[in-house]
């Protein structure tokens, strides 16, 4: 058997190959994005990004449906939007195998909250299993679409980002014989939810769960390591690692499956011991069910439900040991992400901080349109949420205020949830502005195409959907098509749409700077003509990474390695001090 | 339990931080050691602070290196280097790039870059090796190089065939940069004599 690094992510798309998956449907999402991106190196798998993951799991429900084992992915806030049909995906079940990867992220590296999506498991009466490394990974993927048939389930695979991200050895396997050739076959008793129909499959779910509880104890799966027999402990996941690290005399009862609980297991494990711990991240998700049963455990009096676990962390909060690291992070200038030199976004958030405009933000690179100096932006909740708010908050402002609303959007987020929100501005004639910032690609989670790239998941060419057409067509009087690298026009057409009392939309053209198809005439870089710069730090104030100040010249200085000759900054100086090379003038 | 080896490498996004402990972990791989490596994508791309956990030894639980116990700190940015300097251990040392790339603060010229930051690393960890990573990339003739020389400079001190770094690097990087690379790396061998 071949040895290999993998990643999480790059396990379970290994994983979906070898169990004869013949469908994958996603939207991009940190931690989850490469799951996707690494299933399109198998050419047996149809594999596409949705425009949010309530289509990419209505897909791949379809896909189940009509018999094909089909793989579903997203981040944990993904879950949230494909809610609805999962809730009643676990009623009718599946007829190919079907498994939905929740890629949660404990300690916010790069989401707007730390939800637990186990809760979903419970929530909605579906299984979950749950990987402590990469070759598990591999095997529960395999494992999740076996159960998902056996017992006519949706089956959830959670990985949080240090399982996705994290590289370790893994054993590859073949791809299964004998895939099935999927064809139609009805089932409308078990695929129409009715409420006649649906009360009976209620009672099949409740059932199920029993089954698979009963089973689950005998499963290789959940397994008992003995220690030296004084202490146990009940964990899984990424937590399983840090306990053999901190704790490596404890006996430990290791759950590959999360939901539901193997309790007869469980009853068992628990009464050999004085000292119970349940380590896991996030929420008391085993604990409160394995207290319920009865059982004293010491969990979440100790350690933290905020962040996530680390040997350290579990050796502070649990037995109280000091960490050895001083802290020296008063001393150290932080290094936040920023937007890219040449970021298209830049220009319009230097704008609308400079017309005090109160922006609606949304989720994507623009999000960075908060960070100073920019500083330019007023809230920011979920997907698509930039729009809603934006209406919400007008209906309340007297008229002066309202003026001040501006919703700000990327393309991939606007059509993700964001349309929606504008029928509703046209609808009940709100008066805010939307900007949508359309950079033609989902740049944020690393550059992934979207129905306004012109390209699909395996490069090949797609229809684009055409952005000032379709906010005409849902009633919008007022699209503005603008070009952000254009600083006086781009304040000129804010201030004007900002004044109008009606809804507006403007759209930017500029690609993202980092797509090379669209980026295919170069211009060359700026430099500083230091007899006419003041040191005024004007040009320091659109916070591009190209610019920096000499702090002995007390001048600016342009970074030609990076700088993108965009001339964004040339527009900001009042004294006329850069130059682009190779310009004459 | 036998000894695990902890590397962690740090930098700025876009130095090229990812590709060198994979490469550093596929030669751990074909020197048939247990392996696991660790970091952060997403927002950290843009610019930020980047980390990179390296794990090596007969059997590796934790992707992650508990705090203190950090043999080498392998890094690629000075300022960045003393960021997480805290979490080596008392004999551990630093094997790094002298390369300073201002934050956005210092940038915009808020804050101060702090000075004499070499000589408080070498002071506090004597074993440290502090290359002029940059200068060397270029002497091979790419920019993009640091963290080929980088890693030259690293061979030298952990005890491994030069024929797995060698074999690694063939692995990872495109054909048409193998040659570019092949110097810089070189250059770094260079740097530290055994």
């Amino acid at each position: 058997m071949k040895k290999v690094l993998l990643s999480g992510n790059e396990a379970i798309a290994r994983g979906t190959y070898e169990a004869g998956a013949l469908v994958a449907c996603a939207y991009p999402g940190t931690p989850s994005t490469e799951i996707l991106e690494n299933i399109t190196q198998y050419g047996e798998i149809d594999a596409s990004w949705a425009p949010n993951e309530k289509v990419a799991l209505e897909v791949g429900i379809g896909a189940s449906f009509g018999g094909a084992r089909t793989l579903v992915t997203m981040k944990h806030v993904g879950v949230n939007v494909a809610a609805d049909p999962l809730f009643t995906l676990s009623y009718t079940g599946v007829r190919g195998g079907l498994v939905l990867v929740t890629a949660d992220d404990p300690e916010l590296h790069s989401s707007q909250n730390e939800q637990d999506n186990r809760n979903f498991a419970k929530f909605a009466k579906v299984p979950m299993l749950e990987p402590a490394d990469s070759q598990e990974a591999l095997d529960y993927t395999k494992l999740a679409f076996e159960i998902s048939e056996q017992f006519d389930t949706p089956v959830f695979l959670r990985s949080t980002t240090r399982i996705s991200h994290s590289k370790s050895a893994v054993f590859l396997g073949e791809r299964v014989a004998d895939i099935p050739e999927p064809k139609l076959k009805r089932d409308p008793a078990k695929l129409v939810m009715l409420p006649g129909n649906a009360r009976k499959r209620h009672q099949i779910v409740e059932q199920r769960t029993l089954d698979m509880e009963q089973w689950s104890c005998q499963q290789p799966f959940n397994q008992v390591e003995k220690g030296a027999g004084e202490v146990g402990v009940i964990t899984s996941g990424v937590s399983y690692q840090y306990v053999k690290e901190t704790m490596p005399d404890a006996d430990v009862l290791k759950l590959g499956m999360v939901y539901p609980l193997p309790k007869q297991l469980i009853r068992e494990f628990a009464s050999q011991y004085k000292t119970l711990y349940v380590i896991e991240e996030l929420d008391p998700f085993i604990e409160e069910q394995v207290r319920a049963m009865g059982i004293t455990v010491i969990g979440k009096d100790k350690l933290s439900i905020c962040g996530e676990l680390t040997p350290g962390r579990i050796k502070q909060q649990l037995f109280n040991q000091e960490s050895p690291v001083e802290d020296t992070s008063a001393e150290i200038p932080q290094r936040p992400p920023s937007m890219c030199p040449g970021c298209p976004h830049r220009g319009v958030f230097a704008e609308l901080k400079k017309a005090k405009a109160y922006v609606s933000g949304d989720i994507g690179c623009y999000t960075l349109g908060f960070m100073p100096p920019l500083s330019a932006m007023d809230t920011c909740i979920c997907m698509g949420a930039s729009v809603g708010i934006a209406t919400g908050i007008c209906k309340v402002l007297p008229e002066q205020e309202q003026r001040k609303v501006v919703a700000v959007i990327g393309d991939s987020t606007f059509l993700h949830t964001g349309i929606n929100g504008l029928m509703d501005m046209v609808y009940n004639k709100s008066t805010a502005t939307l900007i949508i910032l359309d950079n033609r690609i989902t740049a944020m989670t690393g550059r992934q195409e979207n129905p306004t790239s012109g390209y699909l998941l395996n490069q090949l060419e797609a229809p684009r959907v055409d952005m000032e057409q379709l906010c005409r067509a849902v009633g919008v009087k007022h699209v503005t098509i603008l070009d952000p690298y254009d600083l006086a026009m781009t304040g000129k057409v804010i201030r004007a749409e900002m004044a109008r009392p009606e809804v507006s939309v403007i759209i930017t053209t500029r690609p993202c700077m980092l797509v090379p198809r669209d980026n295919q005439i170069p211009r060359p870089p700026l430099f500083v003509d230091h007899d006419k710069c003041t040191g005024c730090k004007a040009c320091l104030q659109i916070g591009c990474p190209a610019i920096v100040w000499d702090s002995e010249k007390k001048k600016a200085v342009v970074d030609k390695i990076i700088c993108t000759g965009c001339k964004v900054c040339m527009q900001t100086c009042g004294f006329d001090a850069f130059q682009q090379y190779g310009d004459k003038s | 339990m036998s000894k695990v080896n902890n590397i962690l490498l740090a930098g700025v996004g876009g130095q090229g931080i990812l590709l060198a402990s994979e490469v550093i972990s596929e030669v751990m791989l074909l020197a048939g050691l247990d392996v696991k490596k660790n970091e952060i994508h997403g927002m950290s791309q843009r610019g930020g602070s980047v980390v990179s956990h390296v794990r090596y030894g007969e059997k590796i639980y934790s992707s992650i290196i508990p705090e203190g116990e950090v043999d080498i700190l392998f890094s690629f940015e000075l300022l960045e280097t003393c960021r997480y300097l805290p979490l080596l251990r008392k004999n551990g040392r630093v094997i790094g790039s002298n390369w300073q790339i201002s934050p956005p603060a210092v940038a915009r010229g808020v804050q101060a870059y702090p000075e004499n930051l070499e000589q408080k690393i070498c002071q506090q960890f004597p074993l440290s090796v502090i290359v002029d990573g940059l200068g060397l990339a270029l002497a091979a003739g790419n920019a993009k190089t640091v963290n080929t020389v980088l890693l030259g400079a690293l061979s030298n001190v952990l005890d491994f065939e030069r024929g797995l770094w060698l074999e690694a690097l063939q692995k990872l990087i495109p054909p048409r940069l193998l040659d570019v690379n092949m110097k810089a790396f070189e250059l770094g061998c260079g740097e530290v004599s055994r």
